[in-house]
């Protein structure tokens, strides 16, 4: 398997408090793979890091084994839906239509090829007929499928995806879910950040583990055990699992999963 | 004529203000504006120091230096030593400001500098600088230099557009997509510098801060397109000046200050009758 993107001694630090430390790891190109890890683990400064969106303290990152500025246009970005501001003056159709401003540049009018691939982005995620609906007016999970849809109209082969399912419906859950798989078969690498991990075993074929320093990195089928998720998640999930041993131990009735 | 004149300057001020105004109020850095109107106090000394003269061009180019100098001040000190920006807008322009004041008190005893001007403006005095244009038709030297300012905004929001557009919304994504975000940030302050710059000779730096987040500020209430908001902002900008005018000359009082309260009552009026709208619209879909 091909390696896509190459993390080395990577070090982010934010004034004084470290949220990467000497991280280390290399991803598998045309693989679903999941990032995840506590809140503050450092999940989604490592996707800045590799974006260039954040600069790093210490070490560095390749893409395609090279620079991204080299292949930028082969990878598109999801930042957080929380990062931005939802009241802004716009619709639908202008911030999907940003993600064609790569390939026409900041001054060249959009083509009509570009407005198709606008509308294709945008049916992917069911979302044609709100295009031209004010982005104030949409719903957590319509609000991601314009960012999904944004980066789809980037046509690039690598997603990095920050929360995509933080806090959105069901229905587009398993849309977003549908939508991986089918850019997956696709031969499109997906690095999705998560922190469900009820669904972690089922969405990714590769995982990332992290708390501020790499604690796995692998298939998910060797890496998604209790002892890397104890220390991954380290005192908050060894306690849930104490309670539920102490129970069980007492003879209490208690579902299993 | 006087009146004309008068209402001239005031709206072209309001057109500037309110392109540069749109952009900075969907950046929640409004303050900026406060800040340079006030920082370019030690610019226009040192500027009228060297060149010994109160002629507009070395005033104006050394306003918009210092006013630069404030802005990379304080995106320095945000950027490098993480203060928040609110903080670093404070100290940047009270330092500056405060090295116009000591430069003056103590070198310019007998200077041209009126700081009650720098504050308040002299739109009232407008017409005693009168130019002419074409065929006998004079106009006001600053409605001149406040005129080819408008006309460089416009262009440079026009031709800038997609870049400003993109920057505001979601830096961080235009980063990803590999646009220079640093030089859009500069692009915007340079041309907040030159509208603060130039504007506040006539209208005073209380007025700036009121034409930059007034109108834009009313937009944003009405409109939820973002060129819809540009052009409402400046319509809004223009019709403030005109109603500021003939309030104050109704009353007899400072243009600048019925003009700035005039948008103050604007504003306060569309939030009221937008938010009743609204209200009504959420019973009727629920």
């Amino acid at each position: 398997m091909n390696t896509i993107i190459e993390v080395h001694n990577l070090t982010v630090v934010y004034g004084r408090k470290p949220a990467l430390w000497n991280v280390d790891f290399e991803l598998p190109e045309k693989q679903v793979i999941g990032i995840m890890g506590p809140n503050g683990s450092g999940k989604s400064t490592l996707l800045k890091a590799i974006m260039g969106v954040v600069e790093p303290t210490g070490g560095f990152t390749k893409v395609y084994d090279t620079n991204l500025d080299a292949v930028r246009h082969r990878v598109s970005y999801v930042p957080q839906r929380q990062d931005i501001d939802w009241d802004f003056p716009a619709s639908v159709w202008d911030i999907v239509s940003m993600g064609r401003f790569q390939k026409r540049g900041l001054f060249k009018k959009l083509t009509t090829a570009d407005k198709d691939i606008i509308s294709e982005s945008l049916e992917k995620v069911n979302m044609l007929g709100f295009a031209k609906r004010q982005i104030s007016q949409l719903s957590g999970g319509q609000q991601q499928r314009v960012f999904l849809a944004r980066a789809i109209a980037q046509q690039g082969d690598l997603f990095l995806m920050d929360e995509p399912f933080a806090g959105v419906d069901i229905a587009t859950e398993e849309m977003i879910i549908s939508l991986i798989k089918e850019m997956k078969a696709a031969g499109k690498t997906l690095v999705i950040v998560h922190h469900d991990l009820h669904t972690a075993q089922s969405y990714f074929d590769h995982l990332v583990l992290l708390n501020t320093r790499l604690v796995a990195c692998g298939p998910t089928k060797t890496v998604f055990t209790d002892q890397i998720l104890t220390d991954t998640y380290g005192g908050k999930l060894t306690t849930i699992a104490k309670i539920s041993q102490e129970l069980e131990n007492k003879e209490f009735p208690i579902r299993h999963k | 004529m006087n009146d004309f004149y008068i209402i001239f300057t005031a709206s072209l001020v309001a057109v500037n203000c309110a392109l540069m105004g749109s952009f900075l109020v969907m950046r929640k850095m409004v303050m900026i504006g406060d800040a340079i109107s006030h920082a370019v106090l030690p610019g226009i000394f040192i500027a009228y120091y060297v060149s010994g003269s109160t002629a507009s061009l070395p005033i104006l180019v050394g306003a918009a230096l210092s006013g630069i100098v404030a802005t990379i001040m304080i995106e320095w000190f945000t950027q490098k030593a993480r203060l928040q920006s609110d903080a670093a807008i404070g100290i940047s322009y009270t330092l500056l400001f405060s090295i116009g004041i000591v430069l003056i008190s103590k070198y310019g005893a007998n200077a041209d500098l009126d700081q009650q001007c720098v504050l308040y403006g002299e739109i009232e005095y407008v017409s005693l600088w009168l130019k002419p244009i074409i065929g006998g038709f004079m106009l006001p030297q600053q409605a001149i230099t406040l005129g080819i300012v408008s006309i460089v905004l416009i262009v440079a929001v026009i031709v800038g557009y997609r870049g400003l557009f993109i920057t505001t919304f979601d830096p961080n994504y235009a980063l990803s997509t590999g646009v220079f975000v640093t030089f859009w940030h500069y692009f915007l302050m340079s041309g907040v510098s030159l509208t603060t710059v130039v504007s506040f000779e006539s209208v005073g730096a209380i007025l700036v801060v009121a034409f930059l987040s007034g109108p834009p500020a009313i937009a944003y209430l009405l409109t939820e397109d973002f060129k819809k908001m540009l052009v409402l902002a400046c319509v809004t900008g223009i019709g403030c000046s005109v109603g500021g005018y003939y309030f104050a000359k109704w009353l007899d009082v400072s243009i600048a200050g019925s003009i700035s309260a005039v948008i103050g009552l604007v504003f306060t009026m569309v939030f009221f009758i937008t938010s009743v709208q609204k209200s009504k619209a959420d019973v009727i879909s629920t």
